[in-house]
């Protein structure tokens, strides 16, 4: 099939972007998104021009990397799929597919659709962790973690850190993917000690780099390639209240 | 010259214990005086950066994903080994040992593979405790299952995600020194060479992929945990960007590369669909514990699998290996899938797979067992395939996975190189001739939580840090070429891509280097790939600048690097005139097509030394000593 791009070319972190019409030809079912684009990339590098730089690695939909909005949806079309997991069998010959970088204040461009999420880091480094030293620890079923807990847990974790959740947020709130580590790790025995000071600090984290405030829209349960569920906010937003409560009474 | 691998002498389970307490220790006081360089954070790099960072020292850790989480451990799905014996089934670290040293084929280190199986039961308490979710029972103990051709249920697992949960784990350690600064992270930076000031590593030069800067950074000790190299085949289960940049310039720069010719098919991927392919996905080997591997038994069926009746099809696995049955190990069932592939019983596109079932599955557990244990592997192949695993068979077919091979490393992980040490896939220690599954992310998170944090207070209670700084001569030179090099690809300016050489180098290597090798073979492919690098620096075409985001150059950077790695994985597999694990030579096997060993000649480490482009590189040997599992014929039977 042939398609017409329409795809965000940025020479740098403070330059001005535009929209760049590129045709793709000869694009198969069988591609992968990301293999479309390399298909395009091979023929702008052969006819002299610079190719789209886009962030990917695994291509198996688990590190996280790739982030396109392709036409207007982070991830493009299909539920709980990131791009590089996108096929072309989604799309038809004739097709004008819009490709962007993830766009939120705290994410700025560094090229074409690559951003900088070193943002999601810094909210980690705050506080989204247990804090144990490697050794002395104790035998791993010396304490029992109930099976539901162990699951709710697993499904928090899910989380790529994609930012996908950011891109889709009219606001750009990272509250999901900030959610997710909160109820990740408030769901286990072993992350319960510092459950308190975790959400406070990761909130606080959050606010200062520049990510907006969650005012319940849910678009980004929709954009999210995992499938992490706004109820982890319900989650994060309790454990907040009872943080503060605690700090009051202390 | 004869290697030696620094083990300590002594009964095996007594070995690491003694061996730490004679170890030199750093004072606690001085530990801050010291800069550790980590290149990686794989579950090697991220764990070893971390807990060094919890020990004091101060670490710069480097990676070229824009987050540490990204490292390709993060696509791990099946599980990680350990000891632990919860299932009271028969395990013990004697036994995690015992078949480590078999599975790869007789041709590890038993001190190193003792010492990790022991360690093995402190890294499932410390994931734990770091929060891990691992798959628990309604008792909320811990599950286990039997992985990758073992006989005992070892395996630990997070619905199908164990490499990113336990990689998040080390991550979120990584991320606490990070706050508590110790530890610097440096992401988007790419290692370009490893710098030695009077024989001793001091530091790396690293580019800055967002500017194109060129960054010097000294250190009093590095380590490698960059990952494997089975991205030479062009096609393979790993990310995208993995290399052998940083260990091959290490190599060039004096470090012994060892094995480089095992590499491990993995039995289990998605098959090629076109010549578009990036990449190959792997579909978790957990599900050979319940899917039935078949193909037709008539030469080119065209049914389609549900007309094919059951006394027309062939369990291939089930009948050669009636012991292992579908849960051989990998080099075995890999063979095995291309022999069927050979005599033209495959199945799919091209006749290059192989059915996995599981029909018998789903009658005997229930749709929604198998959903439970596999659903999220079944989506997978479903948006990839387009094709319904539950309906009909998946269609899998060996990849290039994993690479045994690496940089050459002593009992201590440190390379020939006083300074350098390698950890994780990146070194070649602990899984001989073929890797088990389930044992690759024990072996990183053993190097990076248990034994480097050891090891390097060995080496630096030895030296004195900070004595050489980036204005070193060392360092400007090192920087000089790699920016010779630079502006070498970028003035070619030819007529073919970095990718149309990598895909051409990684079908001489598939076809030649891949599963099963010849003489004839070995020795085509060796006068090949020399033509083709030739080819390669008069006709790349490499667009943008140097002082840029340059993904075209990053990319002909790391496949230049791979054309002359490659000759060395050719040159090794013709040197090693044998079959062992998932090096197989055809001219050396059993009546019965198995691997044939020759202890007589081969029961050594390869360790390959770099004596200048143009010339042949020098062997030197390691011995190995099996004192305590008596060398034998590996059999499945
Ligand atoms: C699809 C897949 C599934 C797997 N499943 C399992 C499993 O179930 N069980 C199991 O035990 N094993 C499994 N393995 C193997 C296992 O995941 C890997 O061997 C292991 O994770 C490697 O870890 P590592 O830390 O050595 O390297 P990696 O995780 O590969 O990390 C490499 C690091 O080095 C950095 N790096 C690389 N080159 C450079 C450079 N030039 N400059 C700077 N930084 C660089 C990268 O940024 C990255 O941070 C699987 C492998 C694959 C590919
Ligand atoms: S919550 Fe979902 S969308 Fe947000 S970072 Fe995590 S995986 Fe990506
Ligand atoms: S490239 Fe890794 S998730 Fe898409």
């Amino acid at each position: 099939m042939d398609l017409t791009l329409y795809v965000w070319r940025q020479s740098g972190p403070g330059a001005k972007g535009r929209l760049e019409e590129i045709e793709a030809r000869g694009i198969t079912a069988d591609m992968s998104f990301l293999e479309m684009l390399d298909v395009v990339n091979e023929g702008l590098i052969k006819t002299g021009r610079e190719p789209i730089a886009f962030d990917h690695d695994c291509r198996e939909g688990i590190c996280g990397m790739c982030s396109q909005v392709i036409n207007g949806v982070p991830h493009g079309p299909q539920e709980k799929t990131t791009v590089c997991q996108l096929h072309m069998r989604r799309f038809k010959d004739g097709d004008r597919i819009y490709i962007e970088p993830w766009r939120a204040r705290a994410f700025p461009v560094i090229k074409d659709l690559i951003v900088d999420r070193s943002a999601l880091d810094r909210i980690v480094q705050a506080g989204g962790y247990v804090s144990v030293h490697t050794g002395g620890v104790p035998d791993a079923n010396a304490v029992l973690v109930p099976k539901a807990d162990a699951d709710t847990a697993m499904d928090a974790a899910e989380c790529i850190g994609c930012g996908a959740c950011v891109a889709a947020c009219p606001n750009g709130s990272a509250m999901l993917f900030t959610a997710a580590k909160v109820a990740h790790l408030a769901a286990l025995p072993q992350g319960r000690a510092e459950a308190a000071r975790r959400v406070c600090m990761m909130t606080e984290a959050m606010l200062k780099e520049g990510f907006g405030s969650c005012s319940n829209h849910y678009e980004c349960q929709a954009a999210c390639p995992k499938g992490i569920k706004v109820k982890f906010i319900a989650k994060l937003n309790r454990e907040f209240i009872k943080a503060q409560f605690s700090k009051k009474s202390e | 010259m004869i290697l030696d691998g620094k083990c300590p002498s002594g009964p095996l389970p007594e070995m690491w214990d003694r061996h730490r307490k004679e170890m030199k220790l750093v004072n606690p006081a001085n530990k801050r005086k010291y800069r550790i360089a980590v290149v990686g954070t794989g579950l090697a790099g991220a764990s070893a950066a971390a807990t060094l960072g919890e020990l004091g020292y101060n670490v710069d850790a480097f990676f070229y994903q824009d987050s540490a989480r990204r490292a390709h451990s993060i696509a791990a799905q099946g599980g990680i080994n350990a000891a632990k014996n919860y299932p009271n089934d028969g395990d013990s670290v004697a036994r995690l040992f015992h078949d480590t040293i078999k599975g790869g084929d007789f041709r590890a280190r038993e001190a190193n593979v003792y010492r990790l199986a022991m360690v093995s039961n402190s890294i499932i308490d410390q994931c734990v405790a770091q929060g891990v979710p691992f798959a628990r029972d309604y008792a909320g103990y811990l599950d286990n299952r039997s992985f990758g051709g073992a006989q005992v249920s070892r395996t630990f697992y997070a619905r199908g995600q164990t490499g990113q949960q336990l990689l998040i784990g080390a991550y979120s350690a990584l991320s606490r020194q990070v706050k508590a600064g110790t530890v610097a992270l440096h992401p988007r930076s790419e290692m370009l060479d490893l710098v030695i000031v009077n024989g001793e590593a001091k530091g790396i030069t690293v580019r800055n992929m967002v500017n194109g800067r060129l960054e010097c950074h000294t250190a009093d000790a590095v380590c490698l945990c960059t990952g494997g190299y089975t991205n030479v085949f062009y096609l393979s289960t790993n990310a995208m960007g993995s290399n052998v940049t940083a260990a091959y310039r290490a190599y060039k720069k004096g470090a012994f590369f060892a094995n480089p010719c095992y590499t491990q098919i993995h039995p289990t991927c998605i098959p090629v669909t076109g010549d578009h392919q990036s990449k190959l996905t792997l579909m978790s080997e957990s599900l050979r514990n319940d899917g039935r591997v078949w193909v037709p038994r008539i030469k080119g069926d065209r049914r389609s699998p549900g007309e094919i009746p059951e006394d027309e099809r062939d369990y291939y696995l089930e009948r050669k290996y009636p012991a292992f049955g579908n849960l051989a190990p990998r080099d075995i069932s890999s063979r095995a899938a291309k022999e069927v592939c050979d005599e033209s019983r495959g199945v799919g596109p091209g006749g290059r797979g192989v059915y996995l079932d599981f029909a018998d599955s789903i009658n005997r557990l229930g749709i929604d067992k198998v959903r439970e244990r596999y659903g999220n592997l079944f989506d997978m192949y479903e948006k990839i395939a387009d094709e319904n695993a539950y309906r009909q068979p998946m269609r899998i077919y060996p990849a290039p996975h994993y690479a045994m091979g690496g940089l050459w490393v002593d009992y201590n992980l440190q390379s020939n190189i006083p300074g350098l040490f390698v950890l994780g896939e990146a070194n070649f220690s602990d899984h001989g001739a073929n890797r088990l599954g389930a044992s690759a992310l024990m072996q990183g998170l053993a190097d990076g939580y248990y034994i480097i944090p050891y090891t390097i207070a060995g080496y630096l209670a030895g030296t004195k840090p900070g004595v050489v700084g980036t204005g070193h001569p060392e360092f400007i030179r090192s920087v000089e070429e790699c920016e010779g090099t630079i502006r070498k690809l970028l003035s070619i300016n030819g007529k073919r891509t970095a990718n149309e050489f990598h895909r051409e180098l990684g079908g001489l290597m598939w076809e030649h280097v891949g599963m099963a090798r010849s003489h004839e073979g070995l020795t085509s492919v060796l006068k090949r790939i020399p033509e083709l690098r030739a080819e390669f620096w008069e006709n790349v075409r490499v667009p943008g600048g140097e002082a840029d985001l340059n993904q075209e150059l990053e990319k002909a950077g790391r496949v230049a690097d791979f054309l002359e790695f490659a000759e060395l994985m050719a040159r090794d597999a013709l040197h090693r005139e044998e079959s062992c694990g998932g090096h197989f030579r055809v001219e050396y096997q059993m009546p019965d097509g198995e691997a044939k060993r020759d202890d007589e000649q081969f029961c050594y480490v390869a360790g390959w030394e770099f004596k200048g482009a143009g010339t042949a590189p020098e062997l030197h040997k390691e011995p190995l000593k099996f004192d305590n599992v008596p060398l034998a014929v590996r059999s499945y039977k």
